[in-house]
C-alpha cells in the first residue's frame, strides 16, 4: 500500500493513501474489474458537453457528530466544484434510493442505476486520535458496477476544505482525463469606496471564493497581481512609494521587495515559466518597452525598443515565445516574439483593438481582451492568430486568466457608472459562464497553479 | 501575511488630499474652472493656479496630442510657473475607463510626457517637474458615456507644497 505525502507548500501536510489495491474487505471489489476501455469516461473534447449525472453522497461520519458535520461539508464542496465546472450534473440527494452507511462495502448499484447516476461518490470522515482528520472516498462506475478510485487523506481539521477540493480534482481527472483545477487559489484586487477614490487591496482566496485573505491594507493603489508558477510569491504593481513600481510579495511570510530600481514607472509584471525571471514594461518618456529581469542576478534585458506602447507581456508555457500588446502599428494589437525579442510579428487582425494577451497553460491558444464598437470581449486565438473566437462580450470585460488545466478562464466584468467590477468564469468553449463570489468589487484576477 | 506599505510624508499627503478635493469640487464641469475669476485666490497661490490658470488639459480618445485649447492652457501654466519658481510640481496623466488596465497606464504616461515636453519647450525647468500615470484608476467624472470619459482623459499639473 503506497503512502504518498503531499508536501504542502504552506506547511500543510496532507497524507494520501490509495484504497485501490487495498486488502481485506476491498479485495472482493477488484473481482468486478473489467477491461479499461469499457470504463466510464466523459468526452470533453467536443464543443458542447452533456454534463455527466453523478451522485455524491454525504460522507459518513466516522464516530462523533463533528465527523458527521464535516462529512456533509466535504460533500457540499465536492458537489459545488463539480457542478460549477459545467461538466457534471450532481443528482439531487432527495432522489437517492440507497442510504450509504458503510462506504467500505460495495453499494447497491441497481439503486443508483434507477436514478440514472453514471458515477457515484461515497466516503467517510473520521477524527484520528492524534487530532488529524482522515477523509476517505471511493468513486464508482455505476453501470459497470466497479470502483474507479479509492483514496484516503490525512490532514489537520482546518484544511478540510482543501481535502474536499483535492477529492473533487481526483474525481474530475478520473472521469475527464484532464487535470482538475479545484485545489487552486485566486489572487485579485479587492475594490471598495467610490469610483473616483477607489480603495484597492490585494486579496487571495480559494478558487470557489472561500477563505478570503487580504495581503495589503489599501493605503496604496495596487494593480495586476500575478502568481509565481514555482513558489508562494506574487508580483504586482503598487504606487506605494510615489513612483509606481513592480513588487514581489511572499504570500506566506509577507516579505516584500521591489523588482529592480528603474528611473521611471515599471508596470505590467508577469513571471517567466521558470519562476526565476519577471517580464515587465518600463516607461521611457512617452513610450513603454518590455524588459525581462533575472530575480537572482538582477540583470535586466531589453526585449523591445519602439516609439510605442509595448505592454502586457506573457510567456508561452514552454518559455519559447512571448506574446504582448503594442500600438506600434497605430492601435493596440497582439504580437508574438522570441524570448530574446527577435522576430516580433503581429497576430491579431480582427476588428478593433486587442490587448492583455495570456498564453494558455496548454500552449495551444492565447486569450485576450478585444475592444470593438464600444464593447469589450474576452476571446481566444491560436498563437499564429488563426481560429479567433469570442467567449463573452458586453460593456466591459477585461483581463483573462487561465485555470491551470487551461479549461476555464476567469476575467472581470464592470457594468460601469458608480458600480464596480466582479469576477466571472467561462469555459473555453464559451459555455457555462458563472460569477465568482467575492466580498466586494473585484478585478485583476490571476489563477494559481495547482497547489498539490 | 500583511505587507506593510510606507505612506507619503504626512504634510505632503495632507496637502495633496486637500488639493484633490478642490479639484473634485469643480469636477462636474472642469472646463469652466479655467475661466473663472475667484477674487479670493491670492496671486501665486495654488488656488490661483487651479482656478485662474487652469490645472488640467484634456485629450481625445486614445490620443496624447495637445489640442489648441490644451496648448493655450499650457501656455498660461508655463507663464505662471515661470513667474512663481518656488513650486515644484507633478504632471499626472490619466485615461478614461474605456481601455485595459496596462495600456491605460502607459497611455497616461504618454499624456503626462506630452504636457511635460510642452512646458519644457516653454522654458519651464525640467528639474522642477516629475510625471506619473494613474491610468484609469482616478476618474473625476463617473458615468457610462462620453460626457464623463472626456473629462477623465486628462493631464493635471499638481503643485507640490513649498516650505516658503
Amino acid at each position: 500500500m503506497s503512502h504518498i505525502v503531499r508536501p504542502g507548500r504552506s506547511g500543510l501536510l496532507i497524507g494520501r493513501r490509495s484504497l485501490i489495491a487495498g486488502a481485506g474487505a476491498l479485495t472482493g471489489l477488484s473481482l468486478l474489474s473489467r477491461p479499461a476501455e469499457a470504463v466510464l469516461k466523459l468526452d470533453v473534447t467536443g464543443g458542447t458537453v452533456q454534463p455527466l449525472p453523478i451522485a455524491i453522497t454525504d460522507f459518513v461520519g466516522g464516530g462523533s457528530p463533528q465527523d458527521v458535520e464535516a462529512g456533509k461539508g466535504v460533500t457540499q464542496i465536492i458537489t459545488a466544484d463539480l457542478r460549477r465546472s459545467g461538466l457534471f450534473a450532481p443528482i439531487d440527494p432527495a432522489a437517492f434510493v440507497e442510504k450509504i452507511t458503510n462506504p467500505d462495502t460495495s453499494p447497491r448499484f441497481q439503486d443508483w442505476r434507477v436514478i440514472n447516476a453514471q458515477a457515484l461518490v461515497t466516503g467517510r470522515m473520521t477524527r484520528q486520535p492524534d487530532g488529524r482528520v482522515k477523509a476517505e472516498f471511493r468513486l464508482w462506475d455505476v453501470f459497470a458496477g466497479q470502483q474507479l478510485i479509492g483514496q484516503q487523506y490525512f490532514t489537520q481539521p482546518e484544511n478540510w476544505r482543501r481535502v474536499a477540493h483535492i477529492i473533487a480534482d481526483a474525481i474530475y481527472e478520473r472521469l475527464t482525463g484532464e487535470k482538475g483545477y479545484f485545489d487552486t487559489r485566486i489572487v485579485f484586487v479587492d475594490e471598495s469606496g467610490p469610483k473616483e477614490k477607489r480603495v484597492k487591496r490585494l486579496a487571495i482566496m480559494d478558487q470557489d471564493g472561500a477563505n478570503v485573505t487580504y495581503l495589503t491594507r489599501g493605503d496604496d493603489l495596487v494593480l495586476t497581481p500575478r502568481f509565481s508558477p514555482t513558489s508562494q510569491e506574487i508580483t504586482y504593481m503598487s504606487y506605494g512609494q510615489g513612483e509606481p513600481r513592480v513588487y514581489l510579495l511572499n504570500i506566506e511570510n509577507g516579505q516584500r521587495e521591489v523588482v529592480g530600481n528603474f528611473p521611471n514607472m515599471s508596470f505590467s509584471p508577469r513571471f517567466a515559466p521558470d519562476g526565476q525571471r519577471v517580464i515587465l514594461s518600463l516607461q521611457q518618456g512617452g513610450d513603454s518597452n518590455i524588459f525581462v529581469m533575472d530575480l537572482r542576478s538582477k540583470a535586466t534585458t531589453r526585449l523591445t525598443d519602439t516609439a510605442a506602447i509595448d505592454t502586457a507581456p506573457c510567456y508561452s508555457p514552454d518559455g519559447s515565445q512571448i506574446c504582448f500588446e503594442s500600438d506600434r502599428g497605430g492601435s493596440s494589437q497582439i504580437y508574438v516574439m522570441n524570448p530574446d525579442g527577435s522576430n516580433p510579428h503581429r497576430i491579431s487582425f480582427g476588428e478593433g483593438r486587442y490587448s492583455t494577451p495570456v498564453w494558455s497553460p496548454r500552449g495551444d491558444v492565447i486569450a485576450f481582451t478585444r475592444q470593438a464598437q464600444g464593447r469589450f470581449a474576452i476571446g481566444l486565438m491560436n498563437p499564429d492568430g488563426s481560429g479567433e473566437r469570442i467567449l463573452t462580450e458586453g460593456y466591459h470585460n477585461e483581463g483573462p486568466t487561465f485555470a491551470p488545466n487551461g479549461r476555464v478562464i476567469m476575467f472581470f466584468r464592470d457594468p460601469g457608472g458608480e458600480s464596480g467590477p466582479q469576477l466571472y468564469t467561462v469555459d473555453i468553449t464559451g459555455y457555462n459562464e458563472q460569477r465568482v463570489p467575492t466580498p466586494s468589487y473585484a478585478s485583476d484576477p490571476a489563477w494559481s497553479p495547482l497547489r498539490s | 501575511m500583511i505587507g506593510m506599505l510606507r505612506h507619503l510624508g504626512g504634510a505632503r499627503a495632507a496637502f495633496i488630499i486637500g488639493f484633490a478635493m478642490l479639484a473634485a469640487a469643480c469636477a462636474k464641469n472642469p472646463m469652466d474652472g479655467a475661466g473663472q475669476q475667484l477674487g479670493s485666490a491670492p496671486p501665486g497661490s495654488p488656488q490661483e493656479f487651479i482656478v485662474s490658470v487652469g490645472d488640467r488639459v484634456f485629450f481625445e480618445s486614445d490620443q496624447s496630442d495637445l489640442s489648441a485649447q490644451a496648448q493655450a492652457t499650457l501656455d498660461k501654466q508655463a507663464q505662471w510657473l515661470n513667474h512663481y519658481r518656488q513650486y515644484t510640481f507633478t504632471i499626472e496623466g490619466h485615461a478614461d475607463e474605456r481601455g485595459t488596465r496596462e495600456y491605460n497606464i502607459a497611455l497616461g504616461a504618454r499624456r503626462a510626457q506630452s504636457v511635460r515636453d510642452y512646458l519644457v519647450a516653454r522654458g519651464v525647468d525640467a528639474n522642477r517637474m516629475r510625471t506619473i500615470s494613474y491610468g484609469k484608476e482616478r476618474p473625476v467624472a463617473v458615468c457610462n458615456d462620453i460626457s464623463c470619459w472626456s473629462q477623465n482623459r486628462r493631464a493635471v499639473t499638481v503643485l507640490n507644497a513649498t516650505n516658503s
